[in-house]
């Protein structure tokens, strides 16, 4: 844990320190380490998580490729990598605790860190703005 | 608001009610019903600790009258409806002549009618098999769903809750007994039955007075702890005590007898559709049993129906329902197997995400320390 993660203070406004994908992944890099996550919005759209697939540290993945798996009673979801890289670290206390995901999906929630293959990629990922606009659209009712 | 069509879904009357709660709103049987609010955990515990509150109006309602009503009821279920006391309610199977399962069913008698409450997937198929079945007889039957609304107060405080909303004396309504009492003003039969476990009412009212009635349950219930609760948590709380949900452990294709409801198909009654079929199963011996399913270790996926069920190495079943026990912390399921692998303790294997996890047959209700008052 080399960087303090600030705790979000409104619930529906997305941390404004990282990026997010479509698919409600964020991102924070740190150098050429990103840590991953999945956003307010994800978890609760999930329900309470269940369990957790982690994947082995090692493990190659690509930008949006599947970097693990999270269950709720309703359904399996994937989580996709917001870069490529590789999993340098994975949070194990989500095996016990897997509802960390939705207490606190942007800090103790985190689910692995990669060390990232292409920055370049960033450019393809939404900044906080453009996320609570998309998923602002997303909302049904 | 456009006219109803096929495609359109139907509303019960608490529709607006829930979307003001926050309810996360799905497609249920053609119905738009609320699958959670707050969460189906934190649903789920409140029940077990406190109360919570249902709607059910999407189930179907049938009214039967006439002369033949009574006769006409016991011909088509499989328990003793002759038997049924006035104010008395009766948990019910409704089979083919093979002995399949129609639907499984709630009724009530009363001094001039019977009253009926179906699966609201099954509702359209009841009733058509139930009209195919009145020639001759003086019949008549009448679908009360869009009419009335049914709401389920389950917990341990759910007595006390209700007791601030009516005059009738609570205590005089033993378990699987219902009676005509006002609640929060309104017109109602009150019966003292549920599908969690715990201790709870089911009130069957007019479906005008629905909303009016929920909103001060709601209200009238929040010292209690009092919360509103979706389709996710009832899964899950009848799972836990190991009750059939039509479609998962019961359906054409099994009988009650090897579904483990036995205890409610009177084979000495004089006849009844299927009686043929299942007094025939049980001298020959059934072939296969419905069994409880419970993972040995924690922190899982959550076993789900079709997951195939493994006993040495072989597949032997598969899973009719599952789900992560929300009191127990761990995984448990249902599902038919061989004769010779029902006993408590076998073995088995659930495979899952390719790792195999070991699992026990186990005596159901998985959750032991409910509520609900059995006489």
């Amino acid at each position: 844990m080399n960087k303090k993660m600030e705790r979000i203070g409104a619930e529906n406004l997305p941390p404004e320190d990282r990026r997010y994908t479509n698919e409600h992944e964020w991102i924070i890099v740190d150098g050429e380490i990103g840590t991953v996550g999945i956003t307010d919005f994800a978890q609760s759209h999930l329900g309470d998580v269940v369990y957790i697939g982690l994947p082995a540290v090692d493990t190659l993945v690509m930008q949006m490729g599947q970097l693990a798996e999270v269950e709720s009673v309703k359904a399996v979801s994937e989580v996709y990598s917001p870069l490529s890289g590789e999993i340098v670290e994975v949070n194990v206390s989500l095996q016990d605790s897997p509802e960390l995901i939705n207490k606190d999906p942007y800090n103790e929630g985190w689910i692995a860190r990669i060390r990232i293959k292409k920055p370049s990629e960033l450019d393809n990922l939404m900044n906080a703005q453009q996320y609570h606009s998309f998923i602002e659209a997303q909302e049904e009712h | 608001m456009s006219p109803e069509s096929e495609a359109s879904l139907k509303h019960t009357a608490l529709s607006q009610a829930h979307r003001q709660s926050g309810a996360r709103l799905v497609d249920f049987a053609g119905w738009e019903m609320p699958i959670q609010y707050e969460g189906i955990l934190a649903e789920h515990r409140a029940v077990r600790a406190d109360i919570g509150l249902f709607d059910v109006s999407h189930m179907g309602r049938f009214q039967i009258q006439g002369s033949d009503a009574v006769p006409f009821i016991d011909w088509l279920v499989t328990n003793d409806v002759q038997s049924i006391e006035i104010g008395q309610a009766q948990y019910n199977t409704m089979c083919y002549e093979d002995g399949g399962i129609i639907d499984d069913l709630l009724v009530y008698r009363l001094p001039d009618r019977i009253l009926a409450v179906v699966n609201a997937s099954n509702k359209d198929k009841d009733l058509k098999w139930m009209q195919e079945h009145t020639e001759g007889l003086d019949v008549q039957i009448d679908d009360l769903t869009e009419q009335t609304a049914l709401l389920a107060v389950q917990g341990p405080k759910a007595q006390q809750l209700l007791s601030r909303l009516t005059s009738a004396d609570l205590d005089q309504i033993p378990y699987y007994r219902f009676t005509q009492a006002e609640v929060a003003k309104s017109w109602s039969f009150l019966s003292r039955t549920g599908y969690t476990g715990e201790d709870g009412f089911e009130i069957w009212l007019p479906a005008d007075e629905a909303n009016k009635v929920w909103q001060t349950l709601l209200a009238v219930g929040l010292d209690l702890g009092v919360k509103p609760c979706g389709l996710g948590a009832r899964d899950t709380l009848r799972l836990e005590m190991g009750y059939c949900l039509y479609s998962h452990e019961i359906d054409q294709t099994t009988n009650p007898l090897e579904a483990g409801l036995g205890w409610i198909v009177k084979l000495d009654k004089p006849d009844f559709i299927g009686k043929e079929a299942l007094v025939s199963q049980k001298a020959k011996g059934l072939t296969r049993r419905l069994v409880g399913i419970k993972l040995e270790q924690k922190h899982t996926p959550v076993p789900r129906q079709n997951y195939p069920i493994f006993q040495n190495g072989e597949q032997i079943g598969s899973l009719a329902s599952g789900t992560i026990s929300p009191l127990l912390g761990i995984g448990i399921a249902t599902g038919y197997v061989p004769n010779e692998f029902a006993k408590p303790g076998t073995n088995l294997v659930i495979p899952m995400r390719e790792k195999l996890y070991e699992a026990k047959v186990t005596r159901m209700p998985f959750y032991k320390n409910g509520s609900i008052r059995r006489q």
